[in-house]
């Protein structure tokens, strides 16, 4: 028989109950079993595992998370445990002291909920409808851009250049993201237009 | 990085410099670890700073911060004088036998050419005799003097061992140990891999600090071969993929350039875009260059991108001055020319140098837009929090959005890392209250901006009108669908140019690698450089199969490497000139008298015969540059500049003191302290710890439990001078502003002797701020120098001067 059993099949299978008959059946007395029984279940067990990879630094090391409710099947999904993912040839299922920590930056008290406005002058933050906020700042878009734009530069030649409004775009965004970054910004004529590459 | 994290495991020799893998890179840092643990590899450290990776090294040695140059040109040096050179390497596979046009020499710290007023150079005699045949001129012999490797010889001569120890500070003893060190991997079965990363990018000279790694690098043979390379360990999870994306203010994505003035239409851009061979029978391979960036135009125009519009050439903006930096972004901020600006997921009241400048300058704007998973200082730099953030909300007008975005957890797609792997991730959580993925936000944007101009037309709406937006819900695409234009598509039917009769990719199908883009406009393409990441076979991004052939590291079924899932870069000059490997127990690939072949894509045409065409395609050369042309601003060689602040005269050039065409704007020139300052008489340098992530962490409850507060470091020997007691406060500032801090007093700095001067090191980590879970609490931002690399503008972070003295602050 193989008893080769990883961590995490050995605890799955403990967690859902079955500890002490499977143990038994690979020849475990009763002690053991007994034992098996006392541990508290598993808490990853009915979780759906999601493959991702650690947003910091660029060693992307793969994690595994855990979620109480499959977002694949549309329910809401609720993040319950991250670790390294062991398949994965980079780290092979290690994690840095900031990796390991990402579960509390997923939940952090100070991840942003509502679009919020503040206006000139105040010294607060007030909550504002996403369509609202929308709306607005693609009105000063607009605004800025015509009164700014350079259609032609002064020896006639066509440059279509927008300077007055820039974009510093992210640096832990997907490339997919990047790319339509890219297509709204440029077609835009905006040239003040980076990344975080250099700091 | 040209090779990969899993390569390092084959290397004998580990340089780290300009870098802290161990604290910044951990999991990365393991197949060093891997490497000494199973090849008897050795690592090397040089840092100012006795850091968690000099801990485990063989040999570290300190160095003064901005000093690498010198170093490296005098590792370079003793290669050469000690015949520790890879020459059969040398002189096929790079440009060493290419005779230089008289007149480019080196004097008084300056090439030929240089106008002080424009600082900047005439580099017309930075370049290459061109025979009668139109190709470069070579001595084979490398016996005329005016050949590159003449001319670097004698450029490096002045980088004795004693020079070395002037400049760095780092003892002869130790500079001379690494030195016969590194010198050891000039054997063919010997190779070293460079493992850097802000430490020398982060400099007024930091394209040079790399370069010279690379040319030595290039000396010892170690380029293209497994276990060697140039690795840049990079710093955010993406920043790879941006920049390869094309996200700056010059770049069009795959390593295109925007327009500039200059280039007044289609035919004026692809003039000097030829790229013919300098040599005969090379490759080039930017000779295709005009296939992918009418590619691209077809991206993002569609079918209002057509050969009579020049492909919409004209609706791209063109640039009047070299970059849009973030740094000139500020400065012009700052004099009041800019409205608007967009931060997303960037931090840059925390990020960028002069953090003074920086407030004042978005305290200028009509309105800023923040879009970030979390609450960050930028979109909160109006907000008065004591004297970390000395401002007066009622006297700033700007108008600030903060738009909740979802973090990886909760969005698909795929990031880049630094070894060029385009690995795919998958949602598994559902976003906060209403916080939206960016590509949402980004559609949303952009309907609305092309709603308006529908409706009061305006200033020239066309390129937003048309811009090619194919999405199945327009105000929300998904990530495969942008996945799958990056990849691009056949618009047409794409025929075999050799066989017209054969049909290459049926129109409508995803194309299966960039080899099938046309400049016809047959063909579409967002980023050529990850064509084939997502094509008629399905998401390469998302494979995850572990196979790894004899256990080279290469992983070629795990995720998809650009380009065309080749591991490491210029890998066919990991075999010799007749095709086999220099090391057999390292082959990657060889040619077995057809075609190449082995564990990785070959970086060279299958078929193309080793004796013939030359290693390095992209170059026109068909070779690599130990001399760089004209292609660098500051010179075809690096040279020994010092930092734009600097505790001493250059010992190198005493005339010219620091990097002559780094840009400077007027009014920060004032704001720098002088050379030798008796009124900021530290060196001080930025450095990250390896509990945190840049500003993120400090809203992670553990992280912000394990580094608390922000703190400086300082050697035994400057607290004792300053009477600073170990944690203690400490007031630390600069010509540009003060921090701040508590005093960690350690023996892993210690002060250097740099040309008969003490010079005392302060060390200050960059994690904090006033949002978040941590401590409140200031940054090295607040003094640090707006001044930015000569080539690519990357701030001078790592050096810099401070004064420090020790102060009363009431515990909080
Ligand atoms: S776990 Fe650590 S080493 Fe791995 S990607 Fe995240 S930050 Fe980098």
């Amino acid at each position: 028989m193989n008893m080769d059993l990883s961590r995490r099949q050995f605890l799955g299978t403990a967690g859902a109950g079955l500890a002490g008959g499977a143990l038994g059946a690979f020849g475990f007395g009763e002690i053991e079993a007994a034992f098996a029984d006392s541990i508290r279940p598993f808490k990853l067990v009915n979780t759906t595992e999601t493959r991702n990879t650690c947003p910091y630094c660029s060693v992307a090391c793969g994690v595994i998370m855990y979620s109480k409710g499959d977002l694949k099947k549309g329910e809401p999904a609720e993040i319950i445990h991250i670790e390294g993912d062991v398949d994965h040839p980079t780290n092979r299922g290690t994690l840095c002291p900031k990796g390991a920590a990402l579960l509390d930056f997923v939940k952090a008290e100070t991840r942003l909920r509502y679009p919020m406005v503040r206006r000139p002058g105040s010294d607060k933050f007030e909550r504002i409808s996403w369509e609202q906020a929308l709306d607005r700042i693609a009105r000063l878009m607009k605004d800025d851009r015509d009164a700014n734009f350079i259609a032609a530069n002064a020896d006639g030649v066509t440059v279509n250049r927008w300077t007055t409004t820039g974009f510093l775009a992210a640096s832990a965004t997907t490339n997919e993201t990047a790319f339509a970054t890219y297509k709204v910004v440029r077609s835009a004529g905006m040239v003040v237009f980076d990344n975080q590459a250099r700091v | 990085m040209t090779n990969s994290w899993t390569d390092i495991r084959n290397t004998d020799l580990v340089v780290i410099m300009g870098g802290n893998a161990a604290e910044a890179h951990p999991c990365g840092f393991k197949w060093v670890t891997e490497a000494k643990a199973n090849r008897g590899a050795k690592l090397i450290v040089v840092d100012p700073r006795y850091t968690r990776s000099a801990a485990v090294s063989d040999v570290y040695a300190p160095i003064r911060q901005g000093a690498d140059i010198a170093f490296l040109l005098g590792v370079i040096r003793y290669c050469i004088e000690n015949d520790k050179v890879q020459w059969d390497y040398v002189k096929a596979f790079t440009n060493a036998a290419y005779i230089v046009k008289d007149g480019f020499a080196f004097e008084d710290g300056l090439f030929t050419g240089y106008d002080e007023k424009k600082r900047d150079y005439d580099k017309s005699t930075w370049d290459y005799v061109i025979g009668a045949d139109g190709y470069a001129v070579v001595d084979n012999s490398l016996e005329n003097p005016r050949c590159v490797w003449n001319l670097l010889k004698e450029h490096v001569s002045v980088y004795t061992p004693e020079m070395v120890e002037r400049v760095c500070g780092t003892p002869k003893a130790k500079f001379l140990k690494i030195a016969e060190m590194i010198a050891e991997c000039s054997s063919p079965t010997k190779t070293m891999t460079s493992m850097y990363a802000l430490g020398w990018t982060q400099h007024s000279k930091g394209s040079q600090n790399i370069r010279a790694m690379a040319m030595l690098q290039l000396i010892l043979g170690n380029i293209g071969v497994r276990g060697g390379g140039m690795n840049a360990l990079r710093g955010h999870s993406n920043i790879q993929g941006l920049t390869d994306v094309g996200l700056m203010s010059n770049l069009i994505p795959g390593y295109m350039n925007l327009p500039t003035e200059k280039e007044v239409d289609f035919d004026a851009y692809m003039k000097t875009r030829g790229f013919k061979p300098l040599r005969p029978g090379q490759t080039s391979y930017w000779q295709n260059y005009k296939k992918f960036f009418v590619s691209f135009l077809k991206s993002m125009y569609g079918a209002a991108a057509t050969p009579a519009n020049h492909f919409a050439y004209d609706w791209l903006p063109k640039l009047d001055v070299p970059f849009y930096d973030v740094l000139r972004a500020f400065e012009l901020m700052h004099q009041g020319k800019m409205t608007g600006y967009f931060c997303q997921g960037f931090n840059p009241l925390q990020s960028f140098p002069n953090r003074k400048k920086i407030s004042d300058s978005l305290s200028k704007l009509k309105f800023l837009v923040v879009m970030d998973p979390l609450d960050t200082e930028t979109a909160r730099f109006w907000e008065k929090h004591g004297d970390i953030n000395d401002v007066d909300p009622a006297k700033i007008a700007t108008e600030v959005y903060q738009l909740p975005s979802t973090c990886f957890a909760e969005d698909d797609g795929s990031l880049t890392n630094s070894g060029r792997w385009l690995q795919w991730h998958w949602a598994g959580g559902t976003a906060p209250a209403e916080a939206k993925r960016d590509t949402w936000i980004l559609a949303q944007l952009h309907l609305r901006l092309k709603q308006l101009y529908r409706e009061e037309g305006g200033a020239f709406a066309d390129p937003i009108l048309n811009l090619e937006w194919p999405y199945a819900d327009p105000g929300d695409p998904t990530a495969e669908e942008i996945a799958k234009e990056i990849n691009g598509k056949a618009l047409g039917v794409v025929k075999d140019p050799a066989d017209p009769t054969k049909v290459l990719v049926e129109a409508g199908k995803l194309v299966p690698s960039f080899a099938a883009l046309r400049d016809d406009g047959s063909t579409a393409c967002g980023c050529w450089i990850y064509s084939g990441c997502f094509n008629e076979n399905g998401n390469n991004m998302a494979r995850r199969d572990t196979t790894d052939p004899d256990n080279t590291g290469a992983y070629l079924k795990w995720a998809f490497a650009w380009p065309v899932n080749r591991r490491i870069l210029y890998n066919r000059a990991s075999a010799d000139i007749n095709g086999k490997a220099w090391d057999p127990s390292r082959k990657l690939i060889e040619w077995d008298g057809a075609k190449w072949s082995g564990y990785d894509v070959p970086d060279i045409a299958p078929t193309a015969k080793p004796n013939e065409v030359g290693p390095f395609i992209m170059n026109p050369e068909g070779v690599s540059r130990l001399f760089v042309r004209g292609m660098m601003r500051d010179g075809p060689f690096p040279a020994h500049y010092e930092p734009f602040e600097s505790p001493v005269i250059n010992p190198v050039s005493p005339r010219m003191q620091s990097n002559p065409v780094a840009r400077i704007f007027q009014d920060d020139l004032r704001q720098f302290a002088k050379a030798g300052s008796t009124e900021f008489p530290f060196a001080a340098t930025s450095y990250r710890l390896t509990e945190h992530f840049h500003y993120w962490t400090k809203h992670v409850r553990v992280n912000a439990v394990l580094q608390p507060e922000f703190f400086v470091e300082i050697s035994e020997e400057l607290a004792a001078l300053r009477k600073i007691k170990l944690g203690g406060w400490v007031r630390v500032w600069s010509k540009r502003g003060s921090v701040r801090a508590k005093a960690v007093v350690t023996k892993r700095i210690r002060p250097l002797i740099c040309d008969g001067k003490a010079v005392h090191i302060v060390g200050i980590p960059l994690h904090w701020g006033f949002t978040g879970v941590a401590k409140e609490g200031f940054g090295p931002n607040a003094l640090t120098p707006f001044v930015g690399d000569a080539n690519i503008e990357t701030p001078e972070y790592k050096a810099f001067l401070v004064n420090i003295e020790p102060i009363d602050w009431p515990e909080a």
